[in-house]
């Protein structure tokens, strides 16, 4: 149960975009997250990496309140959204952009009205102001030509740049990836990673990109963490990781081509 | 009445419409049996007093509400209508017969009119709502769940809760009563054309001699249930939706729980509801 903010919550948009903790999850006997602790910076980009199963994307959860942590706290902009109620939680979620990794569109509508959908229900534009935000970030995209079509139409790909361009369609400070290439072909794997860059050029948002992409991790983070048995193993930059000696982090790199 | 009830919940368990697995039947402890069905009325009422507090604070999705009503109830009327006009055929040739044994053949049109708007449209209504709505919306919002789009409501701070379920349990609520309307209307006009087939009579003169004798409480209070009868539908129906897990076998699961439960559920409000309106309007 979430319980009332603490008192020594306050928006400090001066400090770190995320602050995390100490946190810790478990689900039954598992113990997915074990009191780990990392902080990204405004206008950072962090990628998490990791094998599967051990609670990367929970740890997204966690940061955007979908589930609530056992232990330890997350801060964003200073409020730890752990001990939130409803309310203010939804409040910095406004702030908060969340690419899921199968897209996770709602079928019932069309392109367009995925990304007309948060305009629609926490801004006062009008119908034809909302539609032409929603093009343009469609533009941006590169997915203006499929506004009418159902997420059933679109390939993955596809799927992956019209769920971007909703989570953009609030102007985020704070944009989390979960998995963004994954099941990709390598050409538009590529292409959503370009995109990713591009963002983090022209936005200035801080960004957690989970994904089991070295390579492209690489090329669009500023620092890495990389997590094992729900800790975090290494903290650093590409090159810090290509530095260890760390037999885990060895086979990672070297397994991933 | 209530060993008729356990009954039926019990028939509903061992059915795999309640939560426990055809395969994992065999495995359960009678005690984990018990304890699975206390949890599930526990995660019921938690789930209720969710909705109830979620759904009378603004804004109200009136564009949301009007949508599933015209989904729960424009396109569910030729089915209905259809359930409602085959009750009336039904019930006209075989009461025509038994009435004629004993030469109360001038009963015909009360006997239909009484039976359909008392108890046969509501029940067929509720029945037919239950598999065609409950079905959809447990499939529906399951497949949300797994599919985390109702993740990436809440991330977009919007409340599913108050978006998808508020909106169409209200529209079960709004709808039945009026589908029900159409039930038996189409009840009664086909109750009447089949009676044709033994003793023509005008519906002028069926209608009459039908309705001699109906009081409003008669027409008005079994109508009325079926609102409690579409609070039931959206309820457990989206409850089983949100609730979902396990993929695509876990939407099938959701759907088909959903059908049984609200069929079960409607079937036990209405042994209750009857007894209470005897009670109220004797």
């Amino acid at each position: 149960m979430r319980g009332i903010m603490e008192s020594d919550d306050r928006n400090d948009d001066q400090g770190p975009a995320i602050v995390v903790k100490d946190l810790a999850k478990r689900f039954g006997d598992q113990t997915v997250l074990n009191g780990i602790s990392f902080q990204v910076e405004t206008a950072e980009t962090l990628a998490v990496l990791g094998r599967s199963g051990t609670g990367k994307s929970v740890l997204l959860k966690l940061m955007i309140g979908l589930q609530a942590p056992d232990a330890g706290s997350i801060r964003i902009h200073g409020k730890d959204v752990a001990r939130m109620q409803e309310g203010p939680l939804n409040e910095v979620r406004k702030k908060m952009g969340f690419l899921f990794q199968q897209g996770a569109l709602y079928d019932s509508m069309s392109v367009e009205e995925n990304v007309e959908f948060p305009l629609s229900r926490h801004t006062n534009m009008s119908r034809v102001e909302r539609k032409q935000r929603a093009r343009r970030l469609l533009a941006s995209v590169g997915m203006d030509r499929d506004l009418g079509k159902l997420p059933s139409q679109l390939s993955g790909g596809m799927q992956k740049r019209v769920s971007l361009a909703r989570a953009l369609a609030l102007d985020p400070d704070i944009l989390l990836f979960d998995e963004p290439t994954a099941g990709l072909d390598p050409i538009t794997a590529r292409e959503i990673g370009e995109l990713i860059l591009s963002m983090k050029e022209t936005r200035k948002m801080a960004a957690v990109v989970v994904t089991h992409d070295v390579h492209g991790a690489k090329k669009f983070s500023d620092r890495l963490i990389m997590m094992r048995d729900g800790k975090v193993l290494i903290e650093g930059t590409f090159t810090d990781l290509q530095k260890s000696r760390d037999k885990f982090v060895v086979q990672f790199l070297r397994d991933s081509g | 009445m209530w060993l008729y009830l356990i009954v039926f919940v019990c028939g509903a368990a061992v059915s795999g419409g309640w939560p426990v697995s055809a395969s994992s039947w065999n495995s359960l402890a009678a005690r984990d049996l018990v304890g699975r069905f206390f949890e599930w009325f526990g995660e019921f009422g938690l789930f209720c007093g969710r909705l109830m507090r979620r759904a009378v604070a603004p804004p109200y999705e009136i564009a949301e509400i009007v949508r599933q009503c015209d989904s729960v109830g424009s396109k569910s009327l030729p089915l209905v209508a259809l359930a409602g006009a085959a009750t009336g055929v039904v019930l006209s040739l075989e009461v025509r017969d038994s009435l004629a044994r004993f030469g109360a053949k001038s009963l015909l049109p009360a006997v239909v009119i009484f039976s359909i708007v008392k108890e046969s449209g509501p029940v067929i209504t509720g029945l037919i709502m239950s598999g065609r709505v409950g079905a959809g919306i447990g499939a529906e919002l399951g497949s949300m769940r797994v599919s985390e789009q109702l993740d990436a409501m809440e991330a977009s701070a919007v409340d599913p809760y108050r978006y998808l379920v508020a909106t169409r349990v209200l529209a079960c609520i709004l709808m039945l009563p009026l589908l029900t309307l159409a039930a038996d209307f189409c009840g009664v006009i086909m109750g009447w054309v089949a009676g044709q087939l033994g003793e023509p009579m005008s519906l002028r003169l069926f209608l009459d001699s039908g309705l001699k004798d109906v009081e409003f409480s008669d027409f008005i209070a079994p109508t009325l249930k079926t609102m409690i009868f579409g609070s039931i539908i959206g309820l457990i129906a989206c409850f089983q939706g949100m609730r979902t897990e396990g993929g695509t076998e876990g939407v099938g699961r959701a759907a088909t729980s959903s059908v049984v439960l609200c069929s079960l559920f409607v079937i036990i409000a209405d042994v209750i509801l009857v007894r209470l309106l005897l009670l109220l309007f004797p």
